[in-house]
């Protein structure tokens, strides 16, 4: 079944026009990866599926149902490309961080339950941070940080999820472990969109690859056919670790 | 010592407790969302209020509620229409304050009342005062525990809060309007030119220590309390201004905290 249907999308800001006439689908269960050089939208068609902006033109169904009318943000979550740009002396810990994730599901005037606070270290202990539970946030590696907004989002057990560059600015193993993280999940059934830079995860975790090109187009190809030479002329970025 | 029996300062010590829970509960948001400034043009503004309710003859702390909220509401106007410049918004409220606080303090017939709320007094809370700042302050506690999942969330990621459902722009607006409410309660006791300091270093003090937010929420409410009862005590016995004595004792300890700084 089609989890994510967008048609014939195009989008611009009030100086440039970002997306033209972009249309793809996502299946249950899918991993998909976005790529695209810089500057060519990809945070922009997240935030267009998640009803963050509103397209000019086109239609998105999230779950059959059209964006705008689409409210059920508790099964969806969504990892923003800023999430790990916080006030590193915030004083707050992993588990009070990860906590604020339940606010989708419960909403105004609740008191958190004993199975709230179950869920919470289920999230926490899902990414592997349960030891750093009481420790403040700000003081854990990038990588740490990063799980951390996982584990925020996994904590109302949504079905799909939405990261954003999750896997700039942390150091290579991190990163592997981030896209292995993201890779259990996805054989746990939570379909993965994700935006990267980072070749090796399109290889071995995903099996959709959606390219943003310059001129405002998209093209969905199956991750087998999507070679690395492909990657390498649109990308001007030097990850390619395969060698 | 039984400076305790005397009634105005009975009503000194009922008001500091309120003022030592309500101020650093907002303290602790308006450091962590980096807006110190607004509380310094709020308290200003509340000054204004004081000086035109000692004009006209109304009570100062009212007319100091209802100026700081226009001052609170002026504020998020203009950040609204001008959304680039909100440091200037926050500074064109901050002199309108003083502008009005220094036109009319020359015109209030007990200029030594006006100073009080300069820099704070003890003797001259009314007992009526008392149950104004009663009141606010329970209004204060009761919707900041009400709003604690929200404005925890808030002030760590706007964005994301948003994105959850947090009713972001109403429950800043709320956070503004205790502010307002805040300054003004705090004027009579520490004084309008003090009260952003008594806001800002308590929480000062319990960051340098504290792990999580809820025990920087309850430190910061702790060191308060401790500096406004010391200092009124010291206030009082060596006849020094309540707000600058309760503000330095605070300064100490914060300097003798600093090496302590958490790793
Ligand atoms: N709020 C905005 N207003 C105007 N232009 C924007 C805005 N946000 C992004 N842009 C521009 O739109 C383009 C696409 O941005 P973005 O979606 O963030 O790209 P990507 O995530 O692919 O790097 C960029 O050129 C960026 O400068
Ligand atoms: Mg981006």
């Amino acid at each position: 079944m089609s989890i994510l249907e967008v048609k014939n999308l195009s989008f611009s800001y009030p100086d440039k026009k970002i997306l033209e006439d972009v249309s793809f689908e996502v299946e249950e269960g899918d991993f998909v990866c976005i790529v695209g050089t810089n500057g060519t939208g990809k945070s922009t068609l997240l935030k267009l599926i998640l009803n963050i902006l509103k397209p000019d033109s086109g239609e998105i169904k999230i779950k059959n149902i059209p964006s705008k009318q689409f409210d059920k943000y508790e099964e969806i979550a969504y990892v923003s490309q800023k999430a790990t740009g916080f006030n590193k002396s915030f004083p707050a810990t992993v588990r009070e961080v990860v906590s604020a994730g339940l606010y989708s599901k419960t909403g105004m005037f609740h008191f958190n339950r004993a199975k709230d606070k179950k869920a919470v270290e289920r999230a926490i202990e899902r990414v592997g941070l349960t030891e750093y539970a009481d420790k403040m946030i700000g003081k854990l590696s990038g990588g740490q940080q990063q799980r951390v907004f996982v584990a925020k989002a996994l904590v109302n057990d949504p079905d799909m999820i939405f990261l954003d560059e999750p896997t700039v600015g942390i150091d290579i193993k991190a990163v592997d472990s981030i896209c292995c993280l993201l890779g259990e999940l996805n054989t746990a059934g939570i379909t993965v969109i994700m935006v990267t830079h980072d070749i090796s995860s399109v290889l071995y975790h995903s099996n959709k690859v959606l390219m943003l090109s310059e001129d405002g187009k998209a093209n969905m190809t199956d991750s087998k056919t999507f070679n690395s030479e492909t990657v390498m002329s649109h990308l001007h970025h030097n990850h390619n670790k395969e060698g | 010592m039984d400076i305790l029996s005397y009634d105005f300062m009975q009503r000194a010590l009922i008001v500091a407790v309120l003022i030592s829970i309500i101020t650093p509960l907002i303290g602790n948001i308006i450091v962590l969302k980096r807006l110190s400034s607004v509380g310094d043009a709020l308290s200003h503004s509340g000054l204004a209020g004081v000086a035109i309710g000692l004009f006209l003859g109304a009570n100062p702390i009212i007319s100091a509620v209802i100026f700081s909220i226009i001052a609170a509401l002026a504020i998020e106007g203009i950040r609204r229409s001008f959304s680039a410049y909100s440091e200037i918004a926050t500074a064109v409220v901050l002199s309108f304050g003083v502008g009005i606080a220094a036109v009319f303090s020359g015109k209030v017939p007990n200029a030594a009342n006006f100073n009080t709320f300069l820099f704070g007094s003890i003797v001259s809370i009314s007992e009526f005062e008392m149950y104004v700042a009663a009141v606010l302050s329970i209004v204060v506690i009761i919707t900041i525990l009400i709003l604690y999942r929200e404005l925890f969330y808030i002030t760590f990621d706007e964005e994301g809060a948003a994105l959850s459902g947090v009713p972001v722009k109403t429950v800043n607006f709320i956070f503004t309007i205790l502010t307002a409410i805040v300054v003004s309660v705090a004027a009579r006791t520490v004084g309008s030119l003090v009260i952003s300091s008594l806001m800002i270093i308590p929480v000062a003090c319990s960051m340098i220590i504290s792990k999580s937010y809820f025990t920087n929420t309850i430190l910061s409410v702790v060191f308060a309390f401790i500096f406004t009862i010391s200092g009124l005590f010291v206030s009082v016995v060596y006849d020094l201004k309540p707000g600058g004595t309760i503000v330095l004792i605070g300064i100490a300890v914060l300097i003798i905290l600093i090496p302590f700084r958490r790793k």
